[in-house]
């Protein structure tokens, strides 16, 4: 399409508008985490490094860090597990409802997370009150876990489209058992996406606040949990701040080992 | 010798196992899914199940217990109710807000990342509109409270015109969720422009029509679709959010924060409640299914 000169500047303009609006929201959390003022007026008075420092030994902060990535790793395993194993059904078996089991897999991000909280919420406390167990950070895990399976499924059942099992036939043909022909054909083809979904899992549950809001017992507090509750109060927003920034920071990272793993299945499918 | 035996027994074992499982393909698919299946049919729809059973119930006022007795009063209340009706109307509102915004900031910036920018640089643009979806939700609804915020960045760029930032409230909420969910929006239409073949675009123009024409009649029938799907994300997430809303919101309500505020004391309701966005967002992806947009999803 021949655009005329207006329009290919009109376009640059409104383009360039549109990136300024999703990354100055982003700038302006790491500059305001350098702002020695209490409050969120612009521009700062001036730049410090002092509430990084306190940050840094704020123990709050630190042990919510430490139980996200303890409730993040939990899940990851789970749905690494049971993500692959559908995929691996789905992709490799013909049977009787299985647009269903792929409907099924996918429900527990499409509804709304309110819905899935109040949902395990209540099934556990039925479930788990009259064993005398109280909610924990297992039942986090398996909150998360149940959300999780999908972004594994979705990238290990879109490698497995892409690779025929004529490969594994040959291997087998050759006089490997199918436990060998998996471990040295199958699983090789499926490691980048494997590792992709993991980390797609880990970047998911690390953020969720509304399924964890309704899993977690009680003293169990997520980094998202943390903010939250810290947020509205005026003493602690400066460490909110760093936190905040350093989530920034870090949300590089997953782009980059997805592009460094395979540029096709992580960043193609957040969802 | 007596270990070699031990390994070359164990291996055969293996083989064994092996073979049997390789002959029993029914064998092979009810063991890949029996775990799976007891976890998400079992646990998860199993408590769904639960939960909409229970919008049925009611919760006696006196002492806050559940009275397990099939009733439809809950839908009845929520019906009738004004201040619930008004709530629901505003999330669809709200939800359809955000979506139009979405499109329409989505679009131009999808042309450009898909067609006006150089070829080499496109890929970059795309990992460009994917970092801010790893950015963490709750840090960048905390960026619009500080922008937002009295004396913040809105109010500091709208002050040379005499104006104050929209503080928080409705309109903060919309903007924010747009925020959010722009980037699914931008993505399913960057993909359909960068696959739009570039002979289509010149045969409008040979055959005479000119950039609005071809636009209307070339671009934007095949670029639909996309823009439904892309639509499902932006009106399903923010018709579904609530931690938005107590952020940005002020007193806003939207039905999320009637779900929340109930389950204490009236579970019942908060079902009857929640099955609100479900079934919205069931009729919205049967619409949307019209135009074939599921498909590309």
């Amino acid at each position: 399409m021949h655009l005329s000169r207006t329009a290919r500047i009109a376009l640059r303009v409104g383009a360039g508008l549109g990136f300024a609006v999703i990354y100055v929201p982003l700038l302006l959390v790491l500059v305001n985490s350098l702002s020695p003022d209490r409050s969120a007026s612009w521009p700062p008075p001036g730049l410090t490094g002092h509430w990084w420092s306190v940050a840094v030994h704020n123990s709050g902060a630190r042990q919510a860090l430490w139980v996200s990535v303890k409730a993040g790793l939990g899940a990851t395993a789970i749905a690494l597990v049971l993500g692959t194993l559908i995929a691996f059904a789905v992709a490799r078996h013909r049977f009787f409802g299985r647009d269903t089991v792929s409907f099924v897999v996918v429900l527990p991000i499409a509804l709304p997370g309110i819905v899935t909280g109040i949902a395990l919420n209540s099934a556990f406390s039925t479930v788990l009150q009259p064993l005398g167990v109280g909610l924990g950070l297992f039942t986090v895990v398996i909150g998360h876990a149940t959300f999780c399976i999908v972004v594994v499924f979705n990238n290990v059942v879109a490698r497995l489209r892409r690779t025929t099992a004529s490969y594994e036939e040959a291997a087998m043909d050759l006089g490997a058992s199918s436990f060998r022909a998996f471990a040295d054909v199958t699983f090789p083809l499926v490691r980048s996406a494997l590792l992709a979904g993991a980390l797609l899992a880990f970047a998911l549950s690390f953020d969720e606040i509304v399924v964890t809001t309704f899993t977690a017992g009680p003293g169990i507090e997520t980094l998202p949990i943390w903010i939250f509750d810290n947020m509205t109060r005026p003493q602690q927003a400066p460490v909110v701040n760093v936190v905040a920034a350093v989530l920034v920071l870090l949300s590089v990272l997953p782009i980059y080992v997805a592009q460094r793993l395979s540029g096709d299945t992580a960043t193609s499918s957040r969802v | 010798m007596a270990t070699d035996a031990a390994t070359a027994a164990g291996r055969g074992t293996v083989r064994r196992l092996a073979g049997s499982l390789h002959r029993r393909p029914r064998l092979r698919l009810t063991l890949l899914l029996t775990a799976p299946l007891l976890w998400l049919a079992v646990l998860y729809l199993g408590s769904l199940a639960v939960l909409f059973v229970s919008a049925f119930w009611t919760t006696n006022s006196f002492t806050s217990q559940v009275v397990k007795v099939w009733s439809t009063d809950n839908f009845h209340e929520l019906l009738t109710t004004p201040v619930f009706r008004e709530v629901i109307l505003r999330s669809v509102v709200v939800a359809l807000a955000v979506t139009a915004l979405c499109v329409v900031i989505a679009f131009p910036v999808a042309f450009y990342t898909a067609r006006v920018a150089k070829p080499r640089w496109r890929p970059l643009l795309v990992v460009a509109i994917l970092t801010p979806l790893w950015a963490s939700y709750l840090v960048k609804v905390y960026a619009w409270r500080l922008i937002l915020s009295r004396g913040g960045l809105a109010d500091w760029m709208l002050a040379p015109f005499g104006l104050s930032g929209p503080g928080f409230g409705l309109p903060a909420t919309v903007l924010t969720l747009t925020y959010l969910w722009l980037p699914y929006m931008i993505l399913p239409i960057h993909t359909a422009l960068a696959q739009l073949p570039a002979g289509l675009l010149d045969a409008s123009a040979d055959l005479g029509a000119r950039a609005e024409r071809t636009f209307c009649s070339v671009v934007l029938p095949t670029v639909l679709p996309s823009v439904a799907a892309g639509s499902v994300f932006t009106f399903s997430l923010s018709l579904g959010d609530y931690i938005t809303v107590q952020i940005v919101g002020g007193k806003t309500q939207l039905i999320g924060n009637l779900v929340y505020s109930n389950i204490d004391l009236n579970l019942p309701m908060a079902a009857a409640l929640g099955t609100v966005p479900v079934v919205v967002i069931v009729l919205y992806l049967l619409a949307i299914r019209r135009t074939g947009a599921l498909n590309s999803l």
